[in-house]
């Protein structure tokens, strides 16, 4: 019965998902950090989670409300921003409610509203949260090894 | 979604950075290569970046980097009375172009940041890929 392991892994399989976009999310940030008028983006971690789970088992609905109030105290973020460069990027936002814009903490003159410093920061952040997960689902994994060889 | 798209976007990024630097050594090697008609002097180069999409669409996520054009300063060349200059018009002027070492130094230097920047993601990229690899085997 695969739903049952599904259960078992609990919500880190989603939320490896979910780090990993943020992973190509922030690369982007990176990416743009001198591209006049981009508009840097990060996803809401929580409501992505949360979406992430009641599209995959019902099951891990309980265990994403628990890990997501970790990510508590998120940078702050909007789902419209004022004269963006990137062609369906609102439209792609108005679709998908966890894609948000980042709300600058020093507007610059030309338009970019990416940190480098904060994005660095946050990728760092993202690429710990990757590694617990893994980690999380190795011994979770590892538990099931067990049971199956019985040793 | 491509897992592996960081790596595009990190390229990409990286790639454009290197274009900057290329437009900052250009600017700085000729920095003092004077002209006898100010029409005709070096002008100062940029690159101009814009966000680009993946073409298959992939959602409207990890907008990638492209250089969209190299645009030359329009300020205008450095008026300079140098009558011993083979190139001097007839009222012992020689024109310098309008390259600002100073900046293109900042700018030198910022571009060699942003481009260490895509670096670390890739290589950070590289490490979390490699253990997913590995998920389930240790």
């Amino acid at each position: 019965m695969a739903n049952s392991i599904d259960s078992f892994l609990g919500v880190h399989a989603q939320a490896l998902a979910v780090e990993s976009r943020r992973t190509q999310l922030l690369a982007a940030n990176l990416a743009n950090s001198d591209t006049p008028n981009y508009k840097a983006r990060d996803v809401d971690f929580r409501a992505a989670l949360a979406q992430a789970s009641s599209q995959g088992a019902a099951a891990g609905a309980a265990g994403a409300a628990g890990a997501a109030g970790a990510t508590g105290r998120a940078l702050p973020m909007t789902a419209a921003s004022a004269g963006n460069s990137l062609p369906g990027g609102a439209a792609a936002s108005a679709q998908d409610p966890t894609l948000l814009y980042r709300v600058p903490l020093a507007p610059s003159l030309d338009g970019n509203t990416v940190d480098p410093q904060l994005e660095q920061a946050a990728f760092a952040e993202n690429a710990v949260r990757y590694q617990a997960t893994l980690t999380l689902l190795n011994s979770r994994l590892r538990s099931l090894m067990t049971a199956i060889t019985g040793q | 979604m491509s897992t592996f798209r960081v790596f595009d976007i990190a390229g990409a990024g990286m790639s454009a950075q290197s274009v900057r630097l290329n437009t900052v050594a250009s600017n700085l090697a000729n920095a003092e290569s004077v002209s006898s008609d100010p029409a005709t002097a070096y002008k100062a180069r940029h690159p101009v970046f814009q966000a680009t999409l993946d073409a298959s669409g992939n959602g409207g996520e990890g907008a990638s980097v492209a250089v969209r054009g190299i645009v030359e300063s329009q300020a205008p060349a450095e008026k300079r009375y140098d009558p011993a200059s083979p190139l001097a018009d007839s009222n012992g002027y020689v024109y310098a172009p309008n390259v600002n070492t100073v900046e293109e130094m900042v700018d030198m230097i910022s571009a060699s940041r942003s481009y260490q920047n895509n670096v670390e993601v890739m290589n950070t990229a590289r490490n979390l890929l490699l253990a997913t690899l590995k998920l389930g085997q240790g």
